[in-house]
């Protein structure tokens, strides 16, 4: 997909903005660019693209992440190198917005910047396999509430249908319609469908877009 | 129904709830337990249930023992010092012989602590959470599907003997995600003679009560819920053994812990250590009887947890001190990685050779 200068993820939470996040930041650096990291999600403390940062120190990709991430204080601080990334335009920025509409809430102070700017992609990550996305009804809904908290309209979807390490080929195929529906409800291009690395050659011959993922996130698995 | 999906540990409770038949829900925010007040709030209004954001978690216990009175399925959620805060509500439960579900996923402590995981609460829920003398029934989940089968398991168990039952997870089931087949819904619930639904005129009033004024009548009580213990501790204990066939470490575990002990396991077989795992489900009732046969087999035990060793007691009064009990713990918040329990494997294998 053509390469804007902020790429902003965000959708209902769990659908996987981080993992996606990091892996498109480390395609882009692949690709030869300047880029920056931003955790923007202070709504959950838990599991955010702090986990990552051995892989991201290595790549030389920045992370810029509130300074009270992964301790014991729950406080909903915005990391003050953001708004640099925001306004910095020799700077590739790769934004990891926090889930639902209240995560998205912290976003808005940013937005008239990348409004006048207006060279960034707000992409929906969905996921047909969480509960709460599952039709495109349902999916709407929790997009319009993102965009009315952080004002930010969207500009392309992403597939992200996935059941974790146990998503199969098949899996994916059948979200297509899904994807496919949600883009003719919303006018919105299919920007790219995330599959999981192992995955990746299969599909590419059957999706357009397909980009490899490596899951950022285990938790010891409980089946060898 | 049987089709997977994807969730967190907290929304599987949630929707596990809803789909045993749970209309009520009463809760408070707190991290690392938020989503399952978060689903509800998105979730009840549409199936004609009620969410309500208590004003306080002490409010939010007693507005559960307000329905459970009336026989529904009503249930709470919070995390360590809010279930602190609960334990009062949960006494009067257990006084009044009442089913319900509180939902604890632990953080490190004591007091405010943090909001990182943490099983540091195992003395508080399996020692009674509140005053007097009781139990309630206490599930520890190790993975996302287990989150919504236990739910199920518990307001079933809560319901079969009359009393409260806890969901104790760590703050990392809280939080995962994983594939989950949800079960199925649960279309009716058994009818409650001793329910507080209106008498009609057709028949006695029914008193939900923990007040006696005599206390032969108050003791009488007691026997009676300590016999119902007796018959639970014989009949409903939960565990998984994992390798321990030819064990001679045998490694307990709960939770997130659980998991990291299985990977350790699985590394220190490779090096030819006999090594195996007894992981409880139930921690009250304790699977006391597959850790007493364990203990004329295995050379010795290590507890795997997330505090200073509480659940090691356990398995210490359960082999009635037969063998040692080693403890690999981290605590704060802070959890081993699998290296850590390989190593604690590695120790008390080799002190036996």
């Amino acid at each position: 997909m053509e390469v804007k200068r902020l790429t902003l993820f965000a959708g209902h939470y769990g659908s996987g903005k981080t993992n996606i996040a990091i892996n498109y930041a480390v395609w882009l650096k692949s690709q030869g660019l300047p880029v920056t990291i931003a955790d923007l999600d202070i709504v959950n403390p838990y599991f955010r693209v702090q986990d990552s940062e051995k892989l991201l120190r290595e790549t030389g990709i920045p992370l810029i992440v509130s300074e009270y991430a992964g301790t014991n204080l729950d406080a909903p601080a915005m990391p003050k190198e953001a708004y640099g990334l925001v306004t910095d335009p020799e700077m590739y920025g790769v934004i990891d917005v926090g889930g639902d509409d209240r995560g998205a809430l912290a976003l808005g102070r940013y937005v008239p910047d990348i409004l006048e700017e207006n060279d960034y992609e707000m992409l929906l990550v969905a996921n047909k396999a969480r509960p709460l996305t599952r039709t495109v009804a349902d999916t709407i809904q929790v997009m319009r509430e993102i965009e009315e908290a952080c004002g930010l309209p969207f500009t392309g979807l992403i597939n992200n249908s996935n059941l974790g390490p146990d998503t199969t080929v098949q899996d994916v195929l059948d979200s297509v319609q899904y994807i496919e529906d949600l883009s003719r409800a919303t006018g919105l291009p299919v920007k790219m469908t995330c599959v999981r690395k192992d995955l990746a050659p299969q599909l590419a011959e059957q999706i357009d877009a397909v980009f490899p993922i490596d899951l950022q996130k285990l938790y010891y698995m409980m089946e060898e | 129904m049987s089709e997977k999906v994807l969730m967190k540990g907290n929304e599987a409770i949630a929707e596990a709830a809803i789909l045993a038949g749970c209309r009520h829900y009463f809760g408070y925010p707190i991290t690392p337990q938020t989503e399952v007040a978060a689903y509800m709030s998105k979730k009840m209004p549409k199936i004609g249930g009620t969410f309500l954001q208590a004003e306080s978690e002490i409010a939010a216990i007693n507005m559960v023992y307000g329905v459970a009175s009336t026989g529904k399925r009503a249930m709470t959620s919070s995390s360590s010092p809010g279930i602190s805060l609960k334990t009062e509500g949960i006494s009067y439960l257990a006084g009044a012989d009442l089913p319900a579900l509180i939902v604890n996923v632990q953080r490190g402590g004591p007091g405010l602590g943090g909001i990182q995981p943490s099983q540091s609460d195992y003395f508080l829920a399996t020692r009674g959470p509140g005053h007097g003398d009781f139990h309630v029934l206490v599930f520890a989940p190790s993975s996302v599907q287990e989150m919504a089968d236990l739910t199920s398991k518990a307001f079933e168990l809560a319901e079969k003997y009359r009393m409260p039952a806890m969901l104790l997870a760590d703050g990392t089931m809280g939080q995962m995600m994983e594939p989950v087949v949800l079960p199925e819904p649960v279309e009716t619930v058994a009818e409650k003679p001793w329910a507080v639904t209106g008498t009609k005129g057709e028949r006695e009033h029914n008193i939900i009560n923990s007040l006696y004024l005599k206390p032969a009548e108050l003791e009488q009580t007691n026997l009676d819920r300590f016999a119902r213990y007796k018959l639970i501790e014989e009949n409903e204990p939960m565990w998984e053994e994992f390798m321990m066939e030819d064990a001679e470490v045998c490694v307990v575990s709960t939770g997130i812990t659980a998991r990291v002990s299985r990977n350790a396991i699985v590394e220190a077989r490779k090096q030819g250590i006999k090594v195996g795992m007894i992981r409880p489900i139930t921690l009250w009732p304790f699977p006391k009887k597959p850790l007493v046969e364990a203990a004329d087999k295995v050379k010795s035990f290590i507890a795997v947890e997330l505090n200073m060793g509480q659940m090691k007691e356990d398995i210490e009064l359960a082999i009635r001190c037969k063998k040692d009990v080693a403890l690999c713990s981290r605590v704060g918040g802070m959890i081993p990685s699998p290296d850590e329990v390989l190593e604690a494997i590695k120790t008390t294998a080799g002190k036996e050779a």
